[in-house]
């Protein structure tokens, strides 16, 4: 009843399949920080005034070069596919290099940013921090832990893309083959896309 | 142990079981990127955490034996029933049927060669592993396991002393693993599907997965940043749930159960495609509403991801909210009702054949019949309230996931493990096991819905008298179910060592794509991809086919 079909010998490669794969991985993701937006967008309905408050103390202009150095950086990841495209992979590898260096930037200004903050006595558990009102801790529990769980993905992107990097130069990443690099590329773009979230939220709102 | 079952084919391939890929010995299995290895590596896994979590509900039982202190403290006692649950959901019934034989038969079901993502195949079950290793550390280090039971629930999660770290870490690692299975299994679903195998030719199994797999997808990543936040409040003392710290309680609760009673139906969901694989096939009869069962599995993952409130009825809610839940609680238990409905009319006028698989998948449909009936009992709010937190709800979940899902992990086990290893197991003993732990769960289960009715509450270390002899009854149908267990677990590994080999392909008389290859499967399972033109149940058909040939 089943008739038996020959099929031809080849190593198995499915793009589409991979890319639905990172798709749904992707999902997973947006579905992981959705947890925590959601807890932000209770506690600001409940602690409106304080929210407020505390975000004053959040250095904007920081939020912004951040934010442009994120949106540059998702440019420079698509150039970079763009390049391998037109199988100039030299291109491509210095794309994914300043991608990398930008990486790199976001997250020395949010170094920066941090230390001052805690250098100010905010920092959780804190004393200063307790003696705020209960909305205010509430803001900096939540900025703490999602832009720090947004960074550590900045550090996971920066592996990423210095591993497709190295790809890129032993051609396994090539013309023919560059869905390694594609699925890079929407991670990387997540990662901007949860901070063009965090950036209003956090910073703007006041 | 499985060098034994050495059997090379008759046609000169070699089966999966003795397959040489780039390492030998134990190393070509534990990096094997094989579906069918990764499924027997999950299975052994899990049937050892199996056995510890039923060891743990053993000791439970056990301390409930007489009032008072019987063998352990009350503060053991709370580690016992957390333990117990952490294993059992975490570390069997949620991996459960979908890792094991998922795994091993999704590919074969739908006419592939393996998963879509092999390596992150592997990577799941290594990540399962680490996540079992780090709740068997919070067992041993100092501080002692977690108390809170398995819900984690704010505030005493962040205050008790206990290890809560890593079994928080450890289910959220658990979850990572299940996402990545669910990741794989909706892409494999979506690409590798044989030629001529459209959606509706797939076995009823393959469309259970595919709506598990989805649930795992989608409500997975909730419960995995909610015990990571509770986990970051233990260790940095962040401010987010503790209402110390300006925190709320109850939407921790709302973000537990968004995802934790979806999960539920990761558990359930799979065992119903396996009751579904086995009713046809020990009936003799095509299924009856094909389509209904299995549009009904992506009715139950839509549906069911909308109820999660009702396990916070008495916990403090608008009234609006309570009557929106408590309606979608009612219309969730339709398309379960229209798969046992349907299971129903299968066997109607069938030629059923009682061997183990088939026993334990009615036995499915009994004890999941009575499990979802008290369920939508809860389901009404003024009885909610007097059911809250009583060890009515214990029994009721018991029988949906041990009646419901450890009943159907068991019906797979009879049913596909002679295909997995090409050895029979002894037919006699497998009945007796069966019917020791049919007798042994309802003796445990049924007294604790009766007790719960007049007002026992769960997880109390004591009762007042007027309980004892529910508690006792219920104690001694745990030694019932034990046997059962053990005769059940004899008898399977027995088989694995000294078991009757078996080569024909087809054992039971099926028609899905597993029972027309080698038995045991070879490694790259089809010679050559098959060509799809009937459904997956067409005993009729391919009965008038056969004699067609004969003919000839």
């Amino acid at each position: 009843m089943i008739t038996q079909e020959h099929a031809a010998a080849h190593v198995h490669r499915d793009d589409v399949g991979a890319r639905m794969g990172m798709w749904l991985f992707l999902f997973t993701e947006l579905l992981l920080f959705g947890g925590m937006f959601f807890l932000y967008s209770v506690y600001r309905f409940i602690n409106q005034e304080q929210f407020n408050i505390a975000a004053k103390e959040l250095n904007t202009l920081v939020g912004t070069f951040n934010t442009i150095i994120l949106l540059t950086s998702s440019l420079t990841m698509a150039l970079a596919i763009g390049a391998i495209q037109r199988n100039n992979k030299s291109l491509s590898v210095f794309f994914q290099t300043l991608t990398i260096l930008l990486a790199f930037g976001f997250l020395i200004n949010k170094y920066f940013e941090w230390s001052i903050k805690f250098h100010h006595g905010i920092f959780p558990g804190s004393e200063i921090l307790l003696n705020k009102p209960k909305g205010e801790i509430l803001f900096f529990g939540l900025y703490y832990v999602m832009t720090g769980l947004h960074g550590l993905h900045v550090v996971i992107g920066i592996f990423l893309i210095g591993f497709m990097t190295r790809l890129t130069m032993k051609n396994v990443i090539n013309k023919d083959s560059y869905v390694k690099l594609e699925s890079a590329g929407l991670y990387w773009h997540l990662v901007d896309i949860i901070w063009i979230f965090l950036f209003p939220l956090f910073y703007l709102i006041t | 142990m499985l060098k034994d079952t050495t059997i090379i084919s008759t046609n000169g391939h070699t089966s999966f079981l003795d397959y040489q890929g780039k390492y030998k010995g134990i190393r070509s299995w534990i990096f094997s990127t094989d579906h069918k290895r990764i499924g027997i590596l999950y299975l052994i896994a899990l049937l050892s955490f199996f056995a510890v979590g039923v060891t743990f509900g053993f000791l439970i039982r056990l301390e409930l034996f007489t009032q008072g202190k019987t063998i352990v403290d009350p503060q053991t006692y709370n580690a016992f029933f957390t333990l117990h649950g952490v294993i059992m959901i975490f570390l069997f019934v949620i991996p459960g049927l979908p890792a094991v034989f998922g795994n091993f038969f999704l590919p074969i079901l739908i006419g592939a060669k393996d998963v879509a993502f092999p390596r992150i195949n592997l990577l799941s079950w290594w990540l399962y592993i680490i996540g079992g290793v780090l709740v068997i550390v919070s067992i041993l280090l100092p501080g002692g396991p977690a108390d809170t039971g398995w819900t984690f629930y704010i505030p005493y999660s962040v205050r008790t002393s206990t290890n809560v770290i890593f079994t928080g870490l450890a289910a959220f690692i658990l979850g990572f693993s299940s996402i990545l299975t669910g990741i794989n299994f909706v892409t494999t679903i979506h690409r590798l599907r044989a030629p001529g195998m459209d959606w509706f030719k797939m076995p009823l199994f393959s469309w259970a997965l595919y709506a598990t797999a989805w649930i795992q997808v989608l409500a997975t990543p909730i419960i995995g940043i909610t015990l990571l936040l509770i986990v970051v409040e233990r260790v940095l003392g962040v401010g987010l749930f503790d209402p110390a710290l300006g925190g709320d309680p109850i939407l921790y609760q709302h973000l537990f159960w968004i995802y934790s009673h979806p999960a539920v139906y990761i558990m359930i969901v799979p065992a119903m495609g396996v009751v579904s694989e086995i009713i046809p096939v020990f009936a003799r009869r095509t299924i009856f509403g094909y389509k209904f069962i299995a549009f009904s599995s992506i009715a139950i993952a839509l549906l069911g991801s909308l109820v999660w409130a009702h396990h916070m009825f008495s916990a403090g809610m608008s009234s609006t909210a309570q009557f929106v839940f408590s309606l979608l609680t009612f219309l969730v238990a339709i398309p379960s009702a229209i798969k046992v409905f349907n299971w129903t009319a299968t066997l109607y006028k069938g030629s059923i054949q009682l061997d183990p698989p088939m026993l334990y998948a009615l036995a499915f449909i009994f004890l999941f019949s009575i499990g979802g009936l008290t369920g939508v009992v809860q389901g009404a709010l003024s009885v909610d309230i007097h059911l809250t937190d009583t060890s009515f709800i214990v029994a009721h979940f018991h029988y949906v996931m041990f009646g419901g899902t450890g009943f159907g992990i068991f019906a797979a086990l009879h049913y596909w493990l002679p295909k997995m290893f090409g050895r029979m197991y002894n037919l006699k003993t497998a009945k007796v096991g069966f019917w020791f732990l049919f007798v042994g769960f309802n003796t445990l289960y049924f007294p604790l819905f009766v007790m719960g009715w007049l007002g026992m509450p769960r997880r109390y270390y004591d009762y007042l008298p007027e309980y004892a002899i529910y508690h006792q009854i219920s104690t001694v149908g745990s030694w019932i179910l034990i046997t059962g267990l053990i005769i059940i677990y004899y008898n399977l590994i027995k088989s694995l060592r000294s078991g009757e080999k078996i080569t024909a392909r087809n054992i039971w008389g099926g028609e899905t794509l597993e029972w027309q290859i080698e038995t045991p499967p070879t490694h790259e399972n089809f010679h050559d991809i098959p060509k799809i033109t009937h459904g997956p149940y067409e005993y009729k058909m391919n009965d008038e086919l056969a004699e067609k040939e004969e003919v000839k």
